[in-house]
C-alpha cells in the first residue's frame, strides 16, 4: 500500500555489480518505502535475481559502484548474517539443502539469533514447536516437516513454502522473493502467495522478483519495474504487469529510448 | 640418521621388559599363544613411513616417550564415571586403565541373563575354556602385525561377550575403557561371540579422565554365528595428548550381519584397523567411520573386507573431518577372493577439510578375483560448500555457526547410524562442540 508519509526502506542509487569480471547490473535506481510491494520483472539474464543476491550479500558478487542504503543505513558495511539481522530477507530460488541438520533445528537456530539481536527472549525446543507449528498452518505444510533435514527431498514446492516459513519467523523489514513462483503448481502458489499476503502490512516491504505475471495475480504490486541489461527500464502500476503478459519484453527498452532521444 | 629408527627396537625390548611376568595361566594352550606372540613381538620391528601401510603415520612421537604397565588402578567411584553412563546400557564393563573394576560393572550373570556371559576375559576363561579357544587369537593375527603381537603377549583381561544360540538380547553392552593415569600402556583384549541366531548391540567405549599422554593398545576380536547380528560401536575420545593403537578382526558365519560404527575424535595419533572376513556365503557387513579432528591430531583408519565366499554383501562410508593442522588417513581395502561370485560391495570415502593446514589422505583399493560382482566404491575431499553457508548466512547465523553447523551435518550423517539413542544425542553434542572451537 502506498502511502506518501511511509518511511524509507530501501534506496538504490546507480548500483552496478558484476560476476567474475563480467558487469550485470548497470546503474539500478529504486526507492521502496514501507507498506509497499514491489514487482521487478523481466527475462532471463536482465540483472533481477543478481539484484536480489547483490542486496543480501552474496559474495559471488562484486559491487562496483552506486550506493544501497537500508533504512539509512550503508547496506554494503554489513555481513550477510547482519543485513539478515537487520531484517533483510532473501527467499532463495533455489533453496539450499542441508541434509543431516533437521529443519526445527535450523529454524530455532535462525529464530534464536535474530530474537537475541532483538533483545527479545529465545524459546527453547519445546516453546518454539508450538510457535512454529502455529506459522506452519499458514502456510499448510505438515508437521513433519520439522523432523526432515532441511529442504532435504523436498519437492520444489515444499521448498519454497519453506522459504516461506522463515520469512513469517523472521518477520523481516524488506522480504525479496527471489522467482518464489518458479516450479509452483496452482495451489501451492495459492498458499504461498496467500502466506505472503498475510505476511505483508505497512511496517515492512516486500520486493518480487519474477519473470511471470502469474504470481502478481494473488499479491497486488504498488509498483511493477522491469529489468533489463542491468537496469531498471520501466516502472508502472500492475497493469504494467498485464501489458508485459500480452505483448512480452520486447517493446519495452524500444520505448524506453524513444523519450531519451527526444 | 634418525635416532628415533635406532632406538625402536630397544625401546621395544625395554616395553617387553617393562611388562611384569603374567602368572601362567593353568590353560597350556594360552600359555602358548602368549608364548608366540612374545616371540614374534620381538622379531617385529617397529613400523616407519617406509612400510606401505603405514606411510602416513610416524609413530616417532610414541618411541620419545616411555610407557610402564599401570601396576594399581586408582579406585574410581561410581560418580567419577556418571558421565560416561549411558541410560540404555544395563550391562556394563569397566575397564581402569586396562584393569577389570568390578564394583563398577554391572556384568550380565547379576541381571539372571542365564546363558548371556559379560564379564572380563580373565576371571571367566578357565570356565569357558572350551568356547574361548577356538577364537581367541584365532582372528587378530600377529605374525606381521606387532601391535597385535604386543597385545597377546601382554594377554591378560579385557572384556568377554558371548552370546548364545538364538538369543537375542535387547539390552546394549557398554564396554567402557579409563585411562587415568599418564604414561601408562595398557593393552585391553575382547572377545564378542555371538553364537548361531544371536543378536547383541556392544559399544566399545575409550575415554580418559584428563589429557595425560598414555598409549592405549586394543585389540578386540569378533565372531559372528550362523544367521547371529553384531551391531559394534566403536568410539574412541581418548586424551589429545594419547596415543591409540586398535585392532579388530571379525569374522562371519553364513548369513551372519556385522555393523559398525567407529567414532575417532580423541587421541594425539591414533591408529584403527578393522578387518572383516565374510567367511560364509550369505553374511553382510555395513562399516561406517567418523574421524573428526583437530589442532595436530592425526587419526588413520586402515579397513579391509575380505569377500571369501559367494554371495555375501559390504557396505561402507567413511568419513574424515580435519581442522587444524591435523592429518586424516583412510586406507579401505576391499577384497573379492577367486570364486566369490555374486559379491555386492559398495564403498565410499567422503571428507571435509576445514583447514588450509589440515590434511587428509584417503585411499580406497580394490582388489577383485572372481568375476561376477558388484563393486561401486568413490572418494570426495571438499571444503564446506560457500552455497551453503551464504544460505546459512542470509538467515542471521553468523560465519562460525553456519561453519560449526554444517560440519556437524557432515558427521551426524554417522553418527544416525548409531543404534543407541543417548549416544547419539551425547555424540552429537560432543561435536557441536568441537566443531565451535573451530574459528576461520
Amino acid at each position: 500500500m502506498i502511502h506518501q508519509d511511509s518511511k524509507t526502506i530501501l534506496e538504490v542509487s546507480g548500483l552496478r555489480a558484476a560476476v567474475e569480471g563480467v558487469e550485470i547490473l548497470k546503474g539500478v535506481d529504486l526507492i521502496v518505502k514501507s507498506g509497499e510491494v514491489h514487482a521487478i520483472m523481466g527475462t532471463n539474464g536482465s540483472g533481477k535475481s543478481t539484484f536480489a543476491k547483490v542486496l543480501a550479500g552474496h559474495s559471488a558478487y562484486q559491487v562496483t559502484g552506486g550506493s544501497v542504503l537500508f533504512e539509512g543505513q550503508n547496506l554494503f558495511d554489513l555481513e550477510p548474517e547482519e543485513r539478515a539481522r537487520a531484517g533483510v530477507f532473501l527467499a532463495f530460488q533455489y533453496p539450499i539443502e542441508i541434509p543431516g541438520v533437521s529443519n526445527s533445528h535450523f529454524l530455532r537456530l535462525a529464530y534464536n539469533t535474530l530474537q537475541s539481536q532483538r533483545g527479545k527472549d529465545e524459546l527453547d525446543p519445546l516453546e518454539f514447536e508450538d510457535f512454529v507449528r502455529e506459522k506452519m498452518k499458514l502456510l499448510e505444510m505438515n508437521p513433519n516437516f520439522l523432523d526432515r533435514g532441511v529442504n532435504e527431498g523436498f519437492s520444489g514446492g515444499e521448498k519454497k513454502r519453506n522459504e516461506m516459513l522463515q520469512m513469517a519467523l523472521l518477520e523481516p523489514r524488506l522480504a525479496i522473493l527471489d522467482e518464489t513462483d518458479s516450479g509452483l503448481d496452482i495451489d501451492a502458489l495459492r498458499i504461498v502467495t496467500n502466506g505472503v499476503n498475510k505476511l505483508a502490512n505497512k511496517d515492512n516491504a516486500i520486493i518480487l522478483v519474477t519473470h511471470y505475471q502469474r504470481m502478481l495475480n494473488y499479491i497486488e504490486p504498488d509498483y511493477v519495474h522491469v529489468m533489463r541489461g542491468g537496469r531498471i527500464v520501466k516502472t508502472g502500476g500492475k497493469e504494467l504487469a498485464l501489458d508485459l503478459e500480452t505483448r512480452g519484453y520486447d517493446w519495452v527498452g524500444v520505448e524506453r529510448r524513444v523519450p531519451a532521444s527526444a | 640418521m634418525s635416532m628415533s629408527l635406532v632406538n625402536s627396537n630397544s625401546y621395544l625390548e625395554s616395553l617387553l621388559r617393562g611388562q611384569p611376568r603374567l602368572p601362567p595361566s593353568p590353560l597350556a594352550w594360552f600359555n602358548q599363544l602368549r608364548a608366540n606372540a612374545v616371540d614374534h613381538a620381538g622379531r617385529l620391528k617397529l613400523p616407519t613411513t617406509r612400510d606401505e601401510e603405514w606411510r602416513f603415520t610416524d609413530l616417532s612421537p610414541l618411541v620419545r616417550q616411555s610407557f610402564q604397565p599401570a601396576l594399581a588402578a586408582p579406585a574410581l567411584q561410581a560418580a567419577d564415571v556418571e558421565r560416561f553412563s549411558l541410560a540404555e546400557a544395563a550391562i556394563r564393563l569397566v575397564f581402569v586403565d586396562g584393569k577389570y573394576m568390578p564394583q563398577l560393572s554391572t556384568p550380565a550373570e547379576r541381571l539372571g541373563n542365564r546363558g548371556l556371559i559379560v564379564t572380563n576375559l580373565s576371571s571367566a576363561i578357565t570356565a569357558n575354556a572350551e568356547a574361548i579357544e577356538p577364537h581367541l587369537g584365532q582372528y587378530a593375527r600377529f605374525e606381521d602385525n606387532l601391535f597385535a603381537a604386543l597385545n597377546t603377549a601382554f594377554l591378560h583381561d579385557g572384556a568377554l561377550v558371548m552370546v548364545p544360540r538364538g538369543a537375542a538380547i535387547d539390552t546394549p553392552v557398554h564396554v567402557l575403557l579409563i585411562a587415568t593415569q599418564p604414561e601408562v600402556a595398557s593393552h585391553p583384549r575382547c572377545l564378542f561371540i555371538a553364537e548361531a541366531g544371536s543378536e547383541i548391540t556392544i559399544l566399545e567405549d575409550y575415554v580418559s579422565l584428563n589429557d595425560a599422554i598414555y598409549v592405549t593398545n586394543a585389540v578386540t576380536e569378533i565372531a559372528v554365528g550362523d544367521n547371529a547380528q553384531i551391531s559394534h560401536i566403536r568410539v574412541q575420545r581418548d586424551s589429545t595428548e594419547a596415543f591409540h593403537i586398535g585392532n579388530c578382526a571379525v569374522s562371519l558365519g553364513h548369513a551372519g550381519r556385522y555393523r559398525s560404527v567407529s567414532v575417532a575424535l580423541g587421541a594425539r595419533i591414533s591408529r584403527y584397523d578393522l578387518n572383516t572376513v565374510l567367511d560364509a556365503e550369505g553374511a553382510e557387513c555395513a562399516i561406517d567411520g567418523l574421524a573428526l579432528i583437530n589442532g595436530r591430531q592425526l587419526a588413520d583408519t586402515h579397513s579391509s573386507i575380505d569377500h571369501a565366499k559367494p554371495n555375501c554383501t559390504s557396505r561402507q562410508l567413511h568419513k574424515c573431518i580435519a581442522d587444524g593442522s591435523a592429518h586424516a588417513v583412510f586406507n579401505g581395502k576391499i577384497m573379492v577372493r577367486p570364486g566369490a561370485q555374486n559379491t555386492d560391495s559398495a564403498q565410499s570415502s567422503r571428507n571435509l577439510l576445514l583447514n588450509a593446514k589440515a590434511r587428509i589422505d584417503t585411499k580406497p583399493q580394490l582388489e577383485i578375483f572372481a568375476d561376477d560382482v558388484k563393486c561401486a566404491h568413490g572418494a570426495t575431499v571438499g571444503q564446506l560448500d560457500s552455497e551453503e553457508l551464504f544460505y546459512l548466512k542470509s538467515r542471521g547465523l553468523s560465519g562460525a555457526a553456519a561453519r560449526n553447523l554444517l560440519t556437524y551435518a557432515f558427521g551426524a550423517e554417522i553418527i544416525d547410524r548409531i543404534p543407541i539413542a543417548s549416544l547419539k544425542y551425547r555424540l552429537e553434542r560432543t561435536v557441536l562442540e568441537q566443531t565451535k572451537k573451530t574459528e576461520p
